[in-house]
């Protein structure tokens, strides 16, 4: 307290010390602006004391309502909330409600934390005993450090949901655009076929004509309709432990099991290319596309190739039947030796326009 | 049982004695899934085999076991968050003791759903109180017993513990308060949560 007169502690019947229990951040002022005496929490704010007859607008800046800067000014506004902050800490904003005090004793501004009180209490090092018991503004604390361990326990959970969801999608053996089997599927069923000795079968490599077109002149919408619509061409052609798998953007791979007659996998490839070659209808347009298939059968061979080998020969047959005018299907055993370039490494996309 | 709780066994199992005692434990009580999530609800069976299954694979007396995972709730390093949480009690020992009664409600401003023990404490003289704690499963007088033991030595007090019996449904605890500031305590900043 400083050069508070006694005649003031009668008016409002409050010792200074029962003025800091209550309101520890508050500023009491006189008729003519001059701090009488200011609460420990402001005090502990401002980290140093009070001059005598320090100015209440040098020590606080009132924000809003504008215009203030004296008291009449300032009772103008009693009860209502006042924006204002520390002449010594501008960037906390806090809030204040002023009253004035019978008998020419002053005014009492009352202030709070207001919203800034998580930046306020680190900045000034504030305590537990630095806030009235009847204040909230712990409370808030509280819920804010609550919050934010609850906020880190969910996005824990979102990130262990997601990082799940990324596991279980590499493990898929699915396509999901298209239900056929994907790439990783097809590796696998053709690494357990080629290690059944007795096993023989054809692998159809299946690639898509003018799809592109369809995609860039109609859009994806068209282009997904179209490969569904391949999809369940590739079904309805194979049996029940034959696989069809989309492999890539327009390619496919058949494996068609029990099977060492290359003229029944060259029916199966026309048949294929005949019902994709049928126009489909998306919205009203057709959309007319193609395709080309190299044949490849493990019953050409001896040793037993590696599933490498046979997709590469499926893939050079596919690349002769593209050179031929594509819409057409080729077997590997039927080239001859010289057109079997090794087209390991090379983009068909790139090679066949 | 709110996933926090079973949350908390796991991670008193998984920090103290490792992920292969955790994957025992589960085995033995036939839990379907690696890990108990924070943020999910079980069923009390679960918590309760769990715990029984723990108690078995750690060799512990239940009691024994209760108590550590109510020290290792205060005083474990990744739980500083629940330490600050707790330490808004009150500035002294004695102020903490008194919030207990507000625990219940304090914890459901942080969580809804989460059932914290409803406490009442009586003053028998200004050193001496009987804590009565009442909470959906059996126990919690035990981990009440190692978290009050913890926070009195993160306050720097000086007190004697010791479980007082079951009066009905409430789980009673004895606290002599020796010295409140018999060390320096651990530090607690208002504004000192981790960002």
């Amino acid at each position: 307290m400083t050069g508070l007169p006694t005649a003031l502690t009668q008016v409002i019947g409050l010792s200074g010390g029962a003025l800091d229990t209550l309101m520890p951040m508050h500023v009491w002022a006189d008729d003519h602006g001059r701090i009488v005496q200011a609460g420990p929490t402001v005090l502990k704010m401002i980290a140093r004391a009070i001059v005598s007859g320090e100015g209440l607008f040098d020590l606080i800046d009132i924000r809003r309502p504008a215009r203030v800067t004296t008291v009449p000014d300032l009772l103008q506004h009693t009860g209502r909330k006042l924006a204002v902050a520390l002449s010594s800490a501008p960037d906390l904003p806090l809030r204040g409600t002023v009253t004035g005090l019978q008998g020419g004793a002053g005014i009492i501004l009352n202030l709070s934390l207001g919203l800034s009180f998580v930046r306020a209490v680190a900045e000034f090092g504030l305590t537990l005993n630095d806030f009235s018991p009847s204040d909230q503004t712990v409370e808030l604390l509280y819920l804010h450090e609550a919050n934010q361990s609850a906020a880190r326990l969910s996005r824990h959970l979102t990130e262990r949901l997601e990082n799940a969801r990324r596991a279980a999608e590499e493990q898929a053996l699915t396509d999901t655009l298209t239900g056929l089997s994907n790439r990783r599927a097809m590796d696998m069923e053709l690494a357990r076929l080629l290690a059944e000795p007795n096993e023989d079968f054809g692998l159809l490599h299946l690639d898509l004509d003018f799809f592109k077109q369809v995609n860039d002149t109609l859009g994806h919408a068209a282009g997904d309709h179209v490969l569904g619509h391949v999809a369940s061409a590739l079904k309805g052609e194979l049996r029940r432990a034959d696989m069809a798998a989309r492999v890539g953007g327009d390619e496919f791979v058949l494996l068609v099991r029990d099977c060492d007659d290359a003229a029944r996998l060259c029916g199966i490839a026309d048949r294929l290319i005949r019902q994709i070659e049928a126009p489909i209808r998306f919205d009203g347009q057709p959309c007319r596309i193609s395709a080309s298939v190299g044949i490849a059968m493990t019953a050409a061979y001896d040793p037993r190739p590696t599933a490498d080998r046979l997709l590469n020969d499926a893939d050079i047959a596919l690349y002769a039947a593209k050179h031929a005018g594509r819409g057409r299907h080729m077997t590997h055993a039927e080239l001859a030796p010289e057109a079997r370039p090794d087209r390991r490494g090379t983009d068909l996309a790139d090679n066949v326009v | 049982m709110h996933g926090l709780v079973n949350r908390a066994l796991q991670g008193f199992v998984v920090t103290t004695y490792g992920r292969a005692s955790w994957d025992e434990v589960r085995s033995q009580a036939g839990l379907p899934y690696a890990d108990f999530e924070a943020m999910m609800r079980y069923d009390d069976v679960h918590t309760l085999h769990a715990f029984n299954a723990a108690c078995h694979v750690l060799h512990k007396h239940p009691n024994a076991l209760l108590e550590d995972i109510g020290t290792y709730l205060v005083t474990d390093v990744e739980l500083e968050p629940l330490r600050r949480l707790l330490r808004f009690g009150g500035t002294t020992f004695l102020d903490f003791l008194h919030s207990l009664e507000e625990l219940a409600e304090r914890g459901r401003i942080a969580m809804p759903d989460l059932e914290l023990p409803i406490m009442s404490l009586e003053e028998e003289d200004r050193a001496s109180f009987r804590l009565r704690a009442r909470w959906s499963l059996p126990g919690i007088g035990p981990i009440l017993l190692g978290g009050l033991r913890a926070m009195a030595d993160d306050y720097g007090a000086l007190v004697f513990l010791r479980l007082s019996g079951i009066d009905g449904r409430d789980e009673c605890l004895h606290i002599q308060l020796l010295d409140t500031q018999h060390s320096e305590g651990r530090r607690f900043d208002l504004g000192g949560a981790a960002p």
